[in-house]
């Protein structure tokens, strides 16, 4: 029966067929359901689900149409299956508040999951203890915006990730506001894709999390109080510009952590307070301009064999400590900086100190070897011996020097 | 003994050596106020400044008054009073006048700049509380040191190797016992050898305050751990104490047993 009226309905309507239709879903209209809707709209259709709760278990959009929600309709997957698959290109789904994923051990659910498509839009919708939020695989030339995803996130076992992109390119994913997942935004096997404007906060692990990923730009984001901050790792090409590292304090925890980076670029950021500012490891040929270092543990800390890495024109703001390498060979450059804790002189008045200043202290180098020495931090004796070392350098590299500090702290306009 | 801590407190707060000291502090904390915005950075710089000076001046302060007051002593020897009560009042007297001088030079300026309002006032509030247990350690070390020599320069040169050993030379040895032994798991013994010295003790408690343990790594996970539970802060503050009590049992064993 109701196949004729979908039939008939398809009729009275096929002369119109080039313009999109409406079909309007709400729980006292004709269609009371998303499912229902689904399955008589056709090519370019709009459903615009009105406000209300809709339990429908897992939906799959097999065609290229619009879900519109209006006043939020909330869709509910009771802790039992994911919500929203999508395998159809060009799909727009906005203004959903979905919620109630549940975790599982088995499968990895989500909020909305994109499954080899193409032209989707998902915009402005809100996802609430949805296990994984939206999780693309396969899929291309698609854009993620304004989403809030909040989860509840407890364990990283058992929790998944707000935004997550496995083997995906040309993605745009800006102005959403994540918080309390496992990693914030999860990009592994991810090319040519924009991480823009983006709040990712309060995860467990990492605000966001780059995993054999190229060519991808992350621009004006903000990280703020995760587990251990963001992660590059493996990827190529990665242009890091922007982005504001935050309160990621702890045992573990970093700003920014980069293994086995090459050829990026770091400008414009701003690290405030995080344990270590910027951790790298086996990371070659980066730039690191214009970043500003406030009171962090360690601005920067390097291991295992970095080389022609460039750091310049950065502010260095009363950091515990500067830097810290774990080896003496060093090919990097760290010229031309202003460090807050440089007491050198300009006589020449041309802006730059006259004595190099060395980001190393000894001290420094006694926390690589036994790092319970700690617990002198910011004793009398201590300083005594940093004084000591930078008059006559015996144990620290003399090589890891900035040759023209600046005297005066450069200004960003942030 | 209380009519004799008067009299020594209220004569240390006419001098004028106590003056200098509280305007000292005062002026101090002003300027680092006035130059950096942040409490918490003005927290560290002055807790540099508390744990150098407080017991350089608590000792310097302690050998200096019991030798001048010398006089005085002997004339309330001369006097049916207990010997305990005469030294302790002096000394009592003499730790109250640095801690209220330490007190109002450091609280004053944080007080008019709002400190109360802003959730750096524990870190201040445990600051002041190690600084006034500095001045009680150190000037009952000074007192204990000038009653055992009678000499004045060989007094002198103790109370000062006293607080070069505690300011320095022990966070030496300390870091070279560290280093020898790095092989050796030493977070146990990194916290038994902060207990021993009041100095670093108190470093510590402020550190862990400012929440620089996360720097720490292992170790500092490991003494957060220790010393950062209401447990850890009892245990320390117990600590300080017995630095408080030691010297001061010295005094009155020396003092009731003294040929003067």
């Amino acid at each position: 029966m109701r196949n004729i009226i979908t039939i008939a309905v398809l009729c009275l309507f096929g002369g119109l067929k080039a313009e999109a239709r409406t079909i309007t879903v709400c729980p006292s209209c004709s269609f009371s359901g998303i499912k229902q809707a689904l399955a008589a709209a056709v090519e370019g259709d709009v459903i615009l689900i009105k406000k209300g709760e809709y339990q429908e278990g897992n939906i799959i959009v097999e065609k290229p149409v619009t879900l519109r929600g209006e006043g939020f309709p909330v869709l509910d997957g009771q802790n039992e299956a994911e919500v929203l698959t999508i395998t159809a290109n060009n799909v727009v789904v906005e203004g959903l508040d979905i919620r109630n994923v549940g975790a599982s051990y088995l499968e990895d659910r989500a909020g909305i999951r994109v499954r080899k498509a193409k032209g989707f839009s998902i915009r402005n919708n809100r996802l609430n203890n949805t296990f994984f939020g939206i999780y693309l695989e396969h899929s291309a030339s698609g854009a993620i915006t304004g989403n809030k995803i909040f989860g509840e996130a407890v364990q990283e076992m058992s929790s998944g990730n707000a935004i997550h992109l496995w083997y995906c390119k040309d993605i745009l994913v800006e102005n959403n506001h994540v918080r309390g997942h496992r990693d914030g935004i999860y990009l592994e096997f991810v090319d040519n894709s924009k991480i823009r404007s983006n709040i990712s906060e309060y995860n467990l692990r990492y605000g966001l999390h780059f995993m054999f990923s190229n060519n991808d730009d992350y621009f004006r984001n903000t990280f703020r109080r995760n587990g251990a901050g963001v992660a590059v790792m493996f990827s190529r090409q990665i242009n890091m510009w922007e982005n504001k590292f935050e309160y990621n304090w702890g045992q573990a925890s970093y700003g920014l952590l980069l293994k086995e980076i090459y050829d990026a670029e770091i400008r414009d950021n701003t690290f405030r307070e995080n344990t270590i500012g910027i951790y790298v490891e086996g990371s070659n040929r980066l730039q690191y301009r214009r970043n500003e270092f406030i009171r962090n543990g360690w601005a920067i800390k390097m291991s295992g064999g970095c080389l022609d890495n460039i750091v310049t024109a950065n502010n260095f703001l009363n950091n515990t400590f500067d830097l810290s390498l774990n080896s003496a060979a060093n090919n990097n450059t760290f010229d031309g900086n202003y460090w807050s804790s440089y007491n050198g002189y300009d006589l020449n008045r041309d802006g730059t100190g006259d004595v190099p200043y060395q980001p190393v202290k000894l001290f420094n180098y006694i926390v690589n070897r036994t790092p319970e020495a700690m617990v002198l931090l910011r004793s009398l004796f201590v300083d005594l011996l940093n004084f000591s070392e930078r008059v006559s350098p015996v144990f620290t590299p003399a090589n890891v020097a900035d040759n023209r500090p600046l005297m005066r702290q450069l200004a960003f306009k942030r | 003994m209380f009519k004799i801590l008067k009299y020594s407190f209220f004569d240390l707060t006419r001098s004028r050596w106590a003056y200098i000291y509280t305007a000292f502090f005062f002026l101090f904390t002003v300027s680092l106020l006035w130059l950096s915005g942040g409490m918490s950075k003005v927290v560290i710089s002055l807790m540099n400044v508390i744990l150098v000076l407080v017991p350089l001046i608590a000792t310097m302060f302690g050998v200096m008054y019991y030798y001048n007051s010398r006089e005085f002593t002997e004339l309330l020897l001369a006097q049916p009073i207990r010997r305990t009560t005469i030294f302790f009042g002096q000394y009592l007297g003499l730790a109250l006048s640095l801690s209220i001088s330490l007190l109002l030079g450091v609280g004053l300026p944080f007080v008019l700049y709002g400190i109360f309002g802003s959730p750096e006032v524990w870190n201040f509030m445990m600051l002041l509380i190690v600084g006034v247990f500095l001045s009680f350690i150190f000037s009952a070390i000074a007192f204990f040191i000038a009653l055992r020599n009678e000499n004045h320069i060989k007094g002198f040169g103790l109370a000062i190797l006293v607080w070069l050993f505690f300011a320095v030379i022990y966070d030496g040895l300390f870091l070279l016992a560290l280093s020898l032994f790095s092989d050796y798991p030493l977070e146990q013994f990194a916290i038994g050898a902060s207990m021993f010295n009041p100095i670093d003790l108190s470093r510590v408690l402020i550190l862990l305050k400012l929440d620089i343990s996360a720097l720490m790594g292992f170790t500092g996970a490991v003494i957060q751990k220790f010393l950062g539970t209401a447990l850890g802060m009892a245990v320390s503050l117990t600590v300080l104490s017995v630095w408080v009590i030691l010297p001061a049992w010295g005094i009155r064993r020396v003092a009731n047993h003294k040929d003067f």
